[in-house]
């Protein structure tokens, strides 16, 4: 069996580590919370040795053929299960173990005290075996299986604390908008595989090459439908509205699962089937008024919008991790307009500097509310600035990289984003900046309320800074937060997702510079929107004690901070809808089914039996009777 | 006066008003032993139908059968009475009306 054993095969020890250590937990040892840690830890651990062992072994390799295995054969569908090793693939392997192991380690500490310790490290194990299977997935049949899983194991973790109402509605709100997205997901799955009658990404793409005109009738509703599942998982509007109710869950969840890795899978997975948007797009008759628009048109206004309003949102929010989570909404929505503005490359790159500051954003606002003993409403912190040091520079740090400060690496990202946006649609390029101005406006506000100014409550006056096991984890994520612009991810992605328009940038200072040298405008005005946005909240927020806008802006910045009414009108809908459906179903069952057919039938029958009784009255000569009297009738029908 | 020879119709026309005599018993007495003698009536139309096919088919098939007749109700009557008198040691009754425990 071993005999033709070759070095890529390693993957699956990547795939399969975090699937034994939840299979571990769950079976064996969920009593000891300590223990289970150490497994989970000590899974991810490897799996991230592992990733970077096969980084460097195949990081000039434009695809890595490995072994499938095959799974399912029914007639023509085949479908395998298969790792697939390309530059996109390796890249992501190496952000979700890598951020993965830091929250791994980062959890430990924050979950300390939970006597669930070991359902929730065996959930992130099992989370961890779901994503690195979307990632490494060869097809989209595996690719929606492990779809799903992650969207079991987000379920369980945002629940975690399921004897919480707000936690358990809140797993379940996740889970139904997901499926929502999932069902257009697999509808489109099935329209690829009936257009070009395969699943696999290499067949399909050879296939498009060979009988591109095939595709192109239905290549903008396949590409749209699968975009529905993106949809969900990262949370685009209108299905973005599970993903700040996410933050119900402990919050190394929200960091590993709800900033860096799951709602990312979105992303990744339409950079993954880019290719398939490529063809000229031919709607169908019932939505021919979609002509002169396509598929990724659609995609990128849905991404700016998302874009806009999440940062909007953002502004007014006062509990610190729901201020990230828009915050993560609205830098998804960045992403996937990169990817409807045929830029796959930024969108991937910005993903990836995103799950490091975002990551460590996250874990700065736990470290914050473990401090504070749970608070999580910004104006009951303040001037943890210098109770916390550690907490507060890695914060910082995170922020400006979220805010897109050069030269750390959201600069580098933000700026591709907005060079694509600049070269293909003004009116989106003026979102992006738009956004990148309320970004930085409400990160800043977020950091001056939160570690600036004088302490506002007990529990921020009490606070203290976490933990070693805690703060570690924030001081190993600004490496890559800081110095990720230099690495080369853009030009390492594009040698598979754009070939023709690699550059090379030659040195450190270069590289340093070059955003300013081949894109000057989206640079600069990236740059204007930052300091801009910096300026306008530290004329508001430093040392305000209390939120001036809500007087200034009036209904504006209520229905900000009300979210829009989405999950209003969405209950609305419902109501409508759903309820109205939900009241016919039920009506129907109570009076037709158990009515009219369970109720009836036994009614009926009683009603006879009743009738018969009356007949076996014991007496002898009633039987006599009735005999000789059925006897005459047989006599007479017989005999006429 | 003119009388019709004898034939085959009114034995069973006999046969046939002693058959429903037995059955209006049957179905009308209120006694055991009634029923019973009535019972036995309605056997004996039987018998007469038999031996009257018997004598106007000019074969014996039908006597041989009474004969059978004759005897399995001799034996059933033994039983009959048997279980009747058993039935009034044990109820002190004799009429239909007071074993009706057929009835559940």
């Amino acid at each position: 069996m071993f005999d033709d054993f070759k070095p890529e095969d390693v993957a699956w020890i990547i795939l399969f580590l975090p699937l034994l250590a939840a299979a571990g937990i769950a079976l064996f040892t969920k009593r000891d919370g300590k223990f289970s840690a150490q497994i989970s830890i000590t899974a991810v651990a490897l799996t991230f040795l592992v990733s970077c062992g096969l980084f460097l072994m195949f990081k000039d390799a434009k695809l890595v053929p490995t072994t499938p295995l095959n799974w399912l054969n029914i007639g023509d569908l085949k479908v395998e299960i298969g790792l697939r090793l390309d530059p996109l693939s390796l890249l992501m392997l190496l952000v979700v173990t890598g951020v993965g192991t830091m929250i791994h380690i980062y959890s430990f500490g924050y979950m300390k005290e939970d006597r669930c310790m070991g359902r929730y490290f065996g959930s992130l194990s099992l989370f961890m075996f779901s994503m690195l299977g979307i990632v490494l997935s060869n097809n989209l049949v595996m690719t929606f299986i492990f779809w799903e899983l992650v969207g079991v194991s987000s379920y369980l973790l945002i629940g975690f604390w399921y004897e919480k109402p707000s936690a358990a509605d809140a797993c379940k709100k996740a889970f139904i908008t997901n499926r929502l997205g999932d069902f257009g997901f697999i509808l489109g799955i099935i329209l690829v595989w009936a257009t070009l009658g395969s699943v696999s990404f290499d067949e399909l793409q050879q296939r498009l090459l060979k009988a591109p005109e095939a595709w192109s009738g239905v290549a903008a509703i396949a590409g749209l439908l699968i975009f529905c599942g993106a949809m969900g998982k990262s949370a685009m509007f209108p299905l973005h509205v599970w993903l700040p109710d996410a933050m119900e869950g402990p919050t190394p969840v929200s960091a590993l699962i709800h900033a860096a890795t799951m709602v990312a899978a979105g992303v990744y997975m339409l950079c993954r089937v880019f290719f398939l948007f490529g063809a000229h797009t031919v709607w169908p008759e019932f939505l021919s008024f979609l002509n002169g628009w396509s598929a990724l048109d659609i995609i990128s206004w849905i991404g700016g919008f998302t874009a806009l309003i999440a940062a909007l949102m953002a502004v007014q929010q006062n509990d610190i991790k729901r201020i990230l989570a828009y915050s993560t909404l609205s830098q998804l929505g960045y992403m996937v307009m990169a990817v409807g503005l045929t830029g796959p490359t930024a969108a991937m790159y910005h993903l990836t500097t995103h799950a490091f500051f975002k990551a460590l954003l996250f874990l700065g606002a736990g470290s914050v509310i473990y401090a504070c003993h749970h608070e999580q409403d910004i104006w009951h912190m303040g001037g943890l600035k210098k109770k916390m040091p550690v907490t507060f520079w890695t914060f910082l740090l995170g922020t400006l990289a979220l805010c897109g400060v050069p030269p750390l690496s959201g600069f580098y990202s933000k700026d591709a984003v907005l060079a694509t946006a600049s070269e293909h649609s003004v009116f989106l390029f003026i979102i992006a900046a738009l956004v990148a101005l309320l970004t930085t406006f409400y990160m800043s506000r977020l950091v001056l309320v939160t570690f600036f100014g004088a302490n506002r409550s007990d529990h921020a006056d009490h606070a203290h800074e976490s933990p070693k096991v805690m703060a570690w984890p924030l001081v190993i994520l600004t490496v890559p937060t800081v110095l990720a612009g230099f690495w080369g991810i853009d030009l390492f992605l594009g040698r598979q997702l754009a070939p023709e328009a690699v550059a090379h940038h030659g040195n450190f200072l270069e590289t340093m510079f070059a955003p300013f040298g081949h894109a000057p405008l989206a640079a600069l005005v990236g740059l204007g929107a930052t300091i801009f946005g910096f300026s306008l909240a530290y004329g508001i927020y430093a040392n305000a004690e209390k939120d001036p806008l809500p007087e200034k802006l009036g209904f504006l910045s209520r229905a900000m901070r009300d979210r829009f009414y989405f999950d209003e009108i969405y209950s609305g809908l419902i109501a409508i809808t759903h309820e109205a459906v939900s009241r016919l179903a039920n009506w129907f069952d109570r009076w037709i089914i158990a009515g009219l057919g369970v109720r009836g039938l036994h009614g009926s029958t009683e009603i006879v039996g009743r009738a018969l009784r009356l007949v076996q009255t014991g007496n002898l000569q009633t039987y006599a009777f009735l005999f000789v009297a059925g006897l005459v009738l047989v006599l007479l029908f017989a005999l006429k | 006066m003119h009388l019709t020879p004898v034939g085959l119709e009114h034995f069973l026309i006999v046969s046939a008003a002693l058959f429903c005599l037995g059955a209006f018993g049957v179905i009308m007495r209120r006694n055991l032993i009634v029923m019973y003698m009535s019972l036995e009536l309605m056997l004996n139309a039987a018998n007469l139908a038999l031996v009257a096919f018997s004598r106007f088919n000019n074969n014996l098939n039908g006597q041989v059968m009474v004969f059978f007749i004759i005897t399995v109700a001799a034996a059933e009557v033994a039983v009959g009475l048997a279980l009747i008198v058993a039935l009034y040691r044990k109820r002190q009754t004799a009429h239909v009306e007071d074993l009706a425990s057929m009835k559940l």
